[in-house]
């Protein structure tokens, strides 16, 4: 399977990456290369065999469903490029 | 007299207990040592206020003798643990400026046993990379250099800040994190101790995630005892981590008895690689008969499917690493890019992201999404997830057959010059060849060092354990570093 400059491109965008026109072909590249070697999974007879979802068999921990923090306002937007009023800010979303 | 920062944690910690040193003689030792090790890019954020101001609490426990093992000991800690109030950016510009308002449970816990942070450590972007030459920070530099040459070497990667400041004597210890060989790589191209735990002994809670279903963090430190010392100060479970073990921890020092006798060590013949050095086989030789020598009994066993394991990995870490970085918008912290005319937020996305990561970092977060993309996710993500269980699966077939350790090769090569595989990625990602199978399987692995290759630069051997048994690994660990009698210190040049 091999990515052209037209898949690089959609994948870019896929991951909300910019990436110039110009350097496409050598994404698309890098990505063979990396794709190639990862084609060797092909090999391995994979049948009936379970994907992993958890390394250590574990059941997942819970919690009562109840409120145990909040009311921190002024620490969730601390680091925000652009906070006002109690908010972050962004460009305009909906026209 | 040896100067102070030169000490173990061990060996700090008794004589901080018998009141020969202070722990702010000895963090003054480390900040001077710090001061005056500029050229090797290591530390990255400088914490020496709160470093005095740790050691100066830790005295008062001390003298009220309620120390606690790292009671005093200063640490470097790795950039990608968020450290509340001091600068936090896993090696990113688009984390530029951000200063997390509250601490990783692994720092947390290292404090309240009161140790000291001296600073942050450079690392590769996000983790990613085998030789800390993606940082935002710049290179770090290997305090090793090849007998008579001044080639700037690499000190591996993603941890090599860790790895840099423990083996030039800048703090005592210090913390990494390993999702493919990150703690145990580094740690064996500069010649000190690197445990990566088992998956869930640590909790990941205020570390910057990049493939969470591999990552875990490790201490990294001059003796295999320092290892179990402060790994007992870092484990334990965390409400705030639903994937760390609700285990008790157990004394890791106490385990460490010298006695290996009738313990089985397994030895992968699917480790002996084409073109891998003499050296290093011949070093994996001498590690055999040192644990024969000790009593251990020595057993061929086959992993049969370890040849696949980097292509799994390559598939898994860049998947989890696109969903994980996806938090990186320009909304909530760090940079933003400065938008044009009409941009919306789409532009606002694409604009950031391409301004504040770095190559590899796009790299695999574009792989990873592909990967992830619909008529793709069968093909690569859930066949490399299929390999994931059978690669785990050779491992408890050689545990089930009564091996109790596994002995391979730490890396396939010594420390290389800085910029020689920079270029190559997949020629990179074979620095993981021995380590990434450990992290796909969710095992404990160490790095021990064990000898020098003829151009003077340490090699290290890994062993690898059964899950939660990080007590006994440490304890093979403890006797091959015993027998390696590996005491060689780089040559100051910084």
């Amino acid at each position: 399977m091999s990515i052209d400059k037209e898949t690089a491109r959609k994948v870019a965008k896929l991951a909300r990456i910019k990436v110039e026109d110009e350097a496409l072909d050598a994404l698309a590249e890098e990505f063979n290369a990396i794709l190639g070697f990862v084609e060797q999974l092909n090999e391995v007879d994979v049948e009936g065999v379970e994907p992993m979802t958890s390394v250590t068999p574990m059941r997942l921990k819970r919690r009562a469903d109840v409120v145990t923090d909040g009311d921190q306002q002024d620490k969730v937007l601390s680091n925000a490029p652009d906070a006002r009023e109690g908010f972050f800010a962004v460009p305009k979303v909906v026209e | 007299m040896t100067e102070l920062n030169n000490l173990t944690v061990a060996e700090a910690r008794d004589k901080l207990r018998a009141g020969e040193i202070s722990a702010v003689e000895l963090t003054e030792a480390c900040l001077k040592a710090v001061e005056a090790a500029g050229a090797l890019n290591a530390v990255v954020h400088h914490t020496p206020e709160l470093a005095l101001e740790q050691a100066k609490a830790a005295d008062v426990c001390l003298q009220a003798g309620e120390a606690p093992d790292m009671c005093g000991i200063p640490l470097g800690i790795k950039d990608l643990f968020c450290t509340k109030g001091v600068p936090s950016q896993a090696a990113s510009a688009i984390l530029d400026g951000f200063k997390p308002e509250y601490e990783s449970t692994v720092t947390q816990q290292l404090f309240d046993a009161g140790a000291v942070m001296v600073g942050k450590l450079n690392m590769d972007e996000f983790a990613m990379g085998s030789s800390n030459e993606t940082s935002t920070y710049g290179n770090v530099v290997n305090p090793w250099r090849a007998e008579g040459d001044t080639t700037d070497l690499t000190p591996g990667g993603s941890s090599g800040g860790s790895a840099s400041a423990v083996a030039a004597d800048l703090c005592l210890a210090a913390t990494g994190t390993d999702t493919g060989g990150s703690i145990r790589q580094p740690a064996a191209f500069v010649g000190i101790t690197g445990l990566k735990p088992t998956y869930g002994r640590c909790s990941r809670w205020g570390i910057v995630a990049f493939a969470s279903s591999l990552d875990q963090a490790g201490p990294m430190t001059k003796s295999v005892r320092d290892a179990a010392i402060m790994l007992k100060a870092m484990a334990g479970h965390d409400p705030k981590d639903s994937t760390s073990a609700d285990l008790a921890v157990p004394d890791f020092e106490a385990a460490i008895t010298g006695d290996i006798k009738g313990q089985t060590i397994g030895i992968p013949k699917e480790y002996r690689m084409d073109g891998m050095p003499d050296e290093i086989e011949a070093l994996w030789a001498e590690g055999r008969e040192m644990l024969a020598d000790a009593g251990a009994k020595i057993v061929d066993i086959s992993l049969p499917h370890t040849k696949y394991a980097l292509p799994a990995y390559y598939v898994v870490a860049p998947a989890e690493a696109s969903s994980n970085l996806a938090r990186y918008d320009g909304v909530r912290y760090g940079h933003r890019a400065k938008l044009g005319q009409g941009d919306g937020i789409t532009e606002m996305y694409e604009k950031t992201r391409a301004e504040g990561f770095g190559a590899e970092v796009k790299r695999r977060v574009m792989i990873g999404t592909y990967v992830l993309s619909a008529g793709f996710y069968d093909a690569y993500y859930n066949r490399a997830r299929r390999v994931r269980t059978l690669i785990k699966k050779d491992f408890e077939d050689a545990f089930a057959s009564g091996i109790d350790a596994i002995l391979t090769p730490a890396t396939p090569s010594a420390a290389f010059p800085l910029g020689q595989e920079f270029d190559d990625p997949v020629q990179m990602y074979l620095n993981d060849v021995f380590t990434v199978t450990v992290n796909l399987a969710g095992l404990p692995g160490i790095a021990v060092p064990a000898g020098l290759d003829k151009s003077g630069l340490p090699l290290g051997l890994q062993l690898i354990g059964k899950p939660w048994e990080e007590g006994a690994l440490l304890n093979i660990a403890s006797t091959l570093e015993d027998r390696a009698g590996f005491v060689a210190k780089p040559a100051k040049w910084w």
